[in-house]
């Protein structure tokens, strides 16, 4: 009973391990590591990602062709500089009717609390939804990437995805990114 | 027995399974590109403080980096004044620390604060490192000689020579109202010192 006991809590402990931390970062390719978002209370939010009810929803779940995650912390020099011109692609993309429903943006902070997420989102007037990794939970299953760090998701109409661009930092401006995007998941 | 037995040995297992876990959690900017040098957790706080809220802050005088000196007592009257202590350049959890307090300056300005930011290294290798984060709004202030000499007046300096993790709130007046010496492993949220701000000068 004893022996059983243990190799069962074992085999759990192996189990688990992967789906919580990875020691790489997201590659193209790959499928997101597996982990959930809280839905947006926030109607817009919730619209944008053309998702309803209350709970959680995983990436591929949201209503879109593409989807771009930057995972980003509020303490970071370049995710500060970035900023701007991030808030510059969204608006490419949401000025652009082909393109609107097709391509979302979201951003997740690594490391930083609901007020952290709150504070770089007013500082910055973030147009898209941003969600809190207190606990570097997803940064962790994330491979403990460095910050920015973007990847492109393609979802595919019968529900599967796969990552088609992942790259740290480097963040081109709007004009190229988007040009990059597109050409990543065929959409031009 | 055997049940307690096994209970111990469940909950060992347990233990050993979180473990893992258990590393300091960090997300470095890219701005630092590979020069951030990662430690292992340490012990969360290894010194005595010798201050306590509501006792009157040590006066100090400690060279800028960028020139000059700055005095606590230059603000008596004028400023409440933020005083951060983060352990060591170049490392991770300090590296993601005073960008965020940067992009808040407003915050800063709405509750009459100032900020200095404090560390026992030298001017240059502050210079070297707070050049990575872009151009900082707040003092960045050298405790390097004689070695953490601030820190100790305030009990923040730590058996190996770093400081701890801490932030203190000094009013007007030069008293302290509050104090966080946080686990040296983790980044202090940034509602809480927000919320202290707020919460004494309303």
């Amino acid at each position: 009973m004893l022996g059983f006991l243990i190799i069962l809590m074992l085999l759990l402990a192996t189990l688990a391990l992967p789906a919580v931390s990875a020691n790489k970062p997201p590659q193209k390719g790959e499928p997101l590591p597996s982990f959930n978002l809280p839905i947006p209370k926030n109607p817009a939010e919730k619209a944008y990602l053309g998702l309803s009810g209350e709970g959680f929803f995983k990436i591929s779940q949201i209503k879109a062709k593409v989807v771009i995650v930057e995972i980003y912390s509020m303490y970071c020099p370049f995710c500060q500089k970035d900023a701007p011109g991030i808030n510059e692609l969204y608006n490419l993309i949401e000025k652009n009717s082909g393109l609107k429903n097709k391509i979302k943006i979201i951003g997740i902070g690594a490391g930083n609390t609901p007020f952290e997420v709150e504070t770089f989102k007013k500082t910055y007037q973030v147009p898209f939804p941003l969600f809190p990794d207190k606990d570097f939970t997803i940064h962790k299953a994330c491979g403990e990437v460095r910050t920015p760090y973007f990847i492109v998701v393609k979802i595919n109409d019968d529900g599967s995805h796969r990552i088609v661009h992942a790259q740290l930092g480097d963040y081109p401006g709007p004009e190229p990114f988007l040009d990059l995007v597109l050409k990543a998941s065929d959409l031009k | 027995m055997q049940i307690k037995k096994c209970i111990h040995w469940i909950g060992l297992v347990g233990l050993l399974s979180v473990l893992p876990f258990c590393q300091t959690a960090f997300a470095t900017s890219d701005a630092f590109k590979e020069n951030i040098y990662k430690g292992e957790t340490i012990k969360p706080v290894d010194s005595k403080l010798m201050v306590k809220v509501g006792s009157q802050a040590p006066d100090f005088t400690l060279p800028s980096v960028s020139g000059g000196k700055k005095a606590l007592s230059q603000y008596r009257g004028k400023k409440n004044v933020v005083l951060s202590f983060v352990p060591a350049a170049w490392t991770p959890v300090c590296s993601d620390q005073w960008p965020g307090y940067n992009i808040i300056k407003d915050i800063f300005e709405k509750n009459d604060a100032i900020l200095f930011g404090i560390t026992v290294d030298n001017i240059p290798t502050l210079f070297a490192w707070t050049n990575q984060m872009g151009k900082l709004w707040f003092p960045v202030l050298s405790d390097f000689w004689p070695h953490g000499g601030v820190a100790k007046k305030y009990g923040v300096l730590r058996s190996d020579g770093v400081t701890e993790r801490a932030l203190f709130i000094i009013d007007k007046k030069g008293i302290i109202r509050y104090i966080d010496v946080h686990d040296i492993n983790k980044r202090p949220p940034l509602e809480n010192l927000v919320g202290a701000l707020e919460k004494f000068n309303r």
